[in-house]
Parts: C-alpha cells; structure tokens; sequence
C-alpha cells in the first residue's frame, strides 16, 4: 500500500430529486489500479466526474493529498492538471493537431517552453505509438488511435491520478486491444489508476482492487481474486454471472 | 427599339464615368474601408460579448462575483436588443445629433468618419453577438470538458479550444454581416458620409442622369459583393486546413528530435525489448 492520494467520503450527487450517488466511501493510493465495475446508471461514470470536479456534489468530502477539493477557493483547474481524465468519447481537440493536443496543455497550464513540450509529448506519443499518425487531426484517425491519443494527452501533464471513464466502450471491438493494451503497460508502469470499465478480463487481470457499484451505492469491493473468484453479495453474484 | 435605349444606356453611363469616374472610385474605397473596419471592429465587439454570455455562473463563486456577471451579462443583453432592434439609418442620426444634444453643442463628432465606424461598429457587433453565442453553443460541449480535465481555465479553453472551432462555424455569418455592411454602410449619407451611394446622389443631383447612375452602382455593388463572397469562401477552405496528412516514420520523428535526449533514449528502451513488461 502506497502514499493514500484521494479519499472519498460520504460522497452523495443528486441531479434534481434523482440520487445518483449516495454516501460513497472509498480511497485510492498510489500504484493503485481500481476497476469500477456496475451497470450502466449506477453511479460510476458520475462518481468519476466529481472525482475530477467536472461535477460538483452535493455532499460529502473529496479529499486530494488530505486536502478538500470542494472548500471554496479550491484551484481546481490545477487540481485537475494533476489528476488526468480520459473519456469515453475522446474529447480531442477537434481544431488541433494529435502533436498539437499534447502540447497545448503543458504550454498553457504548465507553462512549459514549446521545445520541452514538444518533446515530452514525442516521448509519451511514442509510448501509446502515436508517432505516425501526430500530424493527423482528430478527424481523421480512427476511435481506437484517438483514444491512444487521448491517453497521451492526458500523460503529458504528468498525473499523479489517470481517471479512465469508459474508455473503450465507444470502439470497435477490434480496436478495444490497443487501448486497452496501452493501459495495461501504464499499469504495469505503476500509474496509479481509476477506471470504470465494462471490460471484466481487464478489471480481473490488471487492477489492484475492484469496486462493484450498483444504484448509486458501492457494494462490494475488494482484490479482484476475490470479487471475481468469490463473491460475497448476491448482487454482485448476478452482476457477473451475466459475463460468463 | 430597346436595342437603341442600351445603346444609350452604355453611351450615358461612359459620359459620366469620364466625368464623375474618380468620385465613384473615391466613393467604392471609402465604402469599402467603412464596411471592413466596422465589420472588424464589430467581430472583435461580437466575440467579447459571446464569450461573456458564456461564461457559466457557479454555485462556489463569491457572491461579488455572481452579482457583477449577472450585471454585465444584463447590460450585454440590453445593447443586443437594443441595436439589433433599431434601424442603423437611425442610430446613425440618434447618435451624431445626440451628442452635440445633451453637451450643449459643447462637443460634437469632428470627423464623420469617426461617428461612422462607431454607428455601423456596434451596430455590427449586436449581430455578432449573437452569431458568436450560437457559435460557442455549436462546440461540441466534450471540447470543453476535455480542456478543463487538463487543468485549462474557462478562459484558456475559449481561447485555445472553444473560440478557434466557433469562428469556424460562424464564418459564414461574418461573411454575411460583412456583405451586409459593404450595401448598408450607404444609409450614412443621411449624415453626410461620402460613400459609393452618397456619389449616386451627388451624380444624379448635378446632372439628372437617375437611371444611368443607378445602373453603375448596381453593377459596382454587385462586384463588390461578389469579390468578397469569394475571398470568404476561399478563407474558409484555408481554415479548414488540409484534408490529408504525412505519416510520419518513427525513425525520422527520431531524427528530427536529436536535441531531446530522452526521447531518444526512450527510444531505444522500446526497441531494444526493454519495455515494460506486460501483465496477463
């Protein structure tokens, strides 16, 4: 167990009178690499986005390095350069360059010079095997190589955390190996990681930790040898039976 | 018989272009540099209020800060309506007769130029106001949400993001808005603004040749129009950017960056088997 990064407490989201999230507890340290599995509307995706501050919750603590991200006054643009995001839908800069979406970030926000960030971005590029294709716009590539791409942008900033949300369920299923191949190296390159994933071979091999969702709540949680082998909760039970 | 009237026509219209052909030019080029400037003062006027009206409203902000936006955002509003909602012909004369008015004619537009660019400027900009808002609403909201997942500011995400992807989408209002001004800047003869149609009237005046004038300003119009329908579309295609691009070899990427040591030692980690290992 690693340095504690982020601590969940007693997190609730409401969107009008629909919950969405109630009273989340849960903590993430580094080299973590947690898997949230559920089905779909349980929570997960929201539980990511108020991790990243892209929604706000309504109650409950996020605690980052022990300090409250909801107090106000919190910089969370800077939080958020240190905790990396990749979407389901990519999100690439459409008016950008793959080179250029991986530049812009460190020369806006970090204030890096164009020559360190440039060889930054080559370097993590290289990594997730973009280098070809970095003189290509967004549109022109395919889901499976934008979201490598994505990837890369968000490893430029050097994260401490990388939020994945879903990252392969927009693909083609003969594009989902690459990335998640990508991922799979960044885990074992000790990237501390959350993930919320619908890929059950990739939360029982790679992570760390796996956390069951289901109707808002966390209901079970533990190593993935344990969730997947031997399930305590009914409902997690039923949840997997259904990916045999 | 009607072939004689054209004749006519092309003998009347060269008659006045020998004799009036620099004031008409003198006339296109002040239109010209009034439509232009105005249309590009009135973007940069467009954008700012856009970006205003964009700018989100959080429940974590101070209270200062919520009540002056709300403010700023209502007087934005108010200049909207306010201009897009009156005749240009007037604001022209509301505002140079305005005020000399309230200052007791102890201060007064000097130049007419001056009052010219102002009047079509913001009239300009009440249109793009609006353009621009629809524009930022055409981004696809995930742009967004992909910058500030990277630390970007609501700022540095219009700049860098936002805006370049909503003046695409909106360079054909531009394009419209700037038409529209190259025709419309003529209803400034009403405060004296010597421009392509203020020389019809000039012409027309002297020596009682209506039609044949008119017919010089329709076509000069028309080309005008017509040219810079053309340039726009053409600065269109530009921002576009090119629709292929070069695969780029990884050895040459090596290459290229030479100066970058670790690039290229992480390089050669990779291609000497020394990834990292994989799991699974």
């Amino acid at each position: 167990m690693g340095e504690l990064i982020l601590e969940v407490k007693h997190l609730s989201k409401s969107f009008g009178s629909n919950e969405v999230l109630k009273d989340i507890d849960f903590t993430c340290s580094k080299g973590d690499v947690t898997s949230i599995i559920g089905s779909s509307g349980s929570g997960k995706t929201t539980l990511l986005r108020c991790i990243n501050l892209l929604e706000n919750p309504s109650s409950g603590q996020i605690l980052f390095h022990g300090q409250d991200i909801m107090e106000k006054g919190f910089n969370a643009p800077r939080y958020r350069a240190k905790v990396g995001m990749v979407f389901q839908s990519f999100n690439l800069f459409n008016n950008m360059t793959v080179l250029e979406n991986c530049i812009v970030g460190q020369t806006t926000v970090l204030k890096r010079d164009k020559a360190e960030a440039e060889a930054n971005a080559l370097k993590y590029l290289e990594k997730v095997g973009m280098i070809p294709f970095m003189n290509a716009r967004p549109a022109q590539i395919s889901g499976g190589q934008k979201q490598r791409a994505a990837i890369a942008r968000a490893l430029v900033m050097d994260p401490e955390v990388m939020l994945f949300d879903e990252p392969t369920s927009a693909l083609d299923p003969e594009m989902v190996g690459e990335v998640l191949e990508v991922m799979r190296n960044l885990a074992s390159d000790g990237m501390t990681m959350l993930v919320v994933t619908h890929e059950m071979s990739f939360a029982r091999e790679v992570s760390t930790n796996v956390v069951y969702m289901d109707e808002g709540v966390i209901c079970e949680e533990g190593p993935p040898s344990q969730i997947f082998g031997d399930p305590k909760q009914e409902r997690t039970k039923s949840f997997l039976s259904k990916f045999k | 018989m009607i072939i004689t009237r054209f004749v006519q026509l092309w003998e009347d219209i060269l008659y006045i272009f020998s004799k009036y052909g620099k004031v008409y030019l003198n006339g296109i080029f002040n239109t010209l540099v009034l439509s232009t400037t105005a249309t590009i003062i009135g973007c940069v006027i467009g954008f700012i209020c856009g970006v205003i009206d964009a700018v989100p409203i959080r429940e974590n902000d101070p209270a200062w800060k919520k009540v002056l936006l709300r403010i700023i955002k209502v007087l934005v509003r108010i200049y909207v309506e306010f201009f897009r909602g009156t005749p240009m012909i007037l604001q022209a004369v509301f505002i140079f007769y305005g005020l000399p008015y309230f200052t007791m004619n102890k201060v007064q537009f000097s130049n007419i130029w001056t009052v010219s660019v102002l009047v079509v400027s913001i009239n300009t900009g009440a249109y793009m106001a609006e353009s621009v808002r629809g524009g930022i609403f055409s981004v696809d909201p995930g742009q967004t949400e992909g910058a500030l997942a990277i630390g970007m500011t609501h700022f540095q995400t219009m700049i860098k993001v936002v805006l370049p992807q909503a003046a695409r989408n909106i360079m054909p209002q531009i394009g419209n808005n700037f038409i529209v001004n190259i025709k419309d800047t003529s209803v400034m003869f009403i405060i004296g603004f010597s421009d392509f149609f203020s020389v019809h009237k000039m012409v027309s005046g002297a020596i009682f040749t209506y039609f044949p004038s008119a017919t010089i300003e329709m076509v000069g119009y028309l080309i005008l129009t017509l040219l810079f329908s053309a340039i726009l579309r053409w600065a269109e295609r530009r921002m576009d950017g090119s629709s292929s691009y070069e695969l780029v070899r990884a050895d040459h990427h090596l290459a290229r960056s030479g100066d970058y040591n670790h690039t290229i030692h992480y390089g050669e980690h990779y291609r000497n088997g020394n990834g990292p290992e994989r799991k699974g």
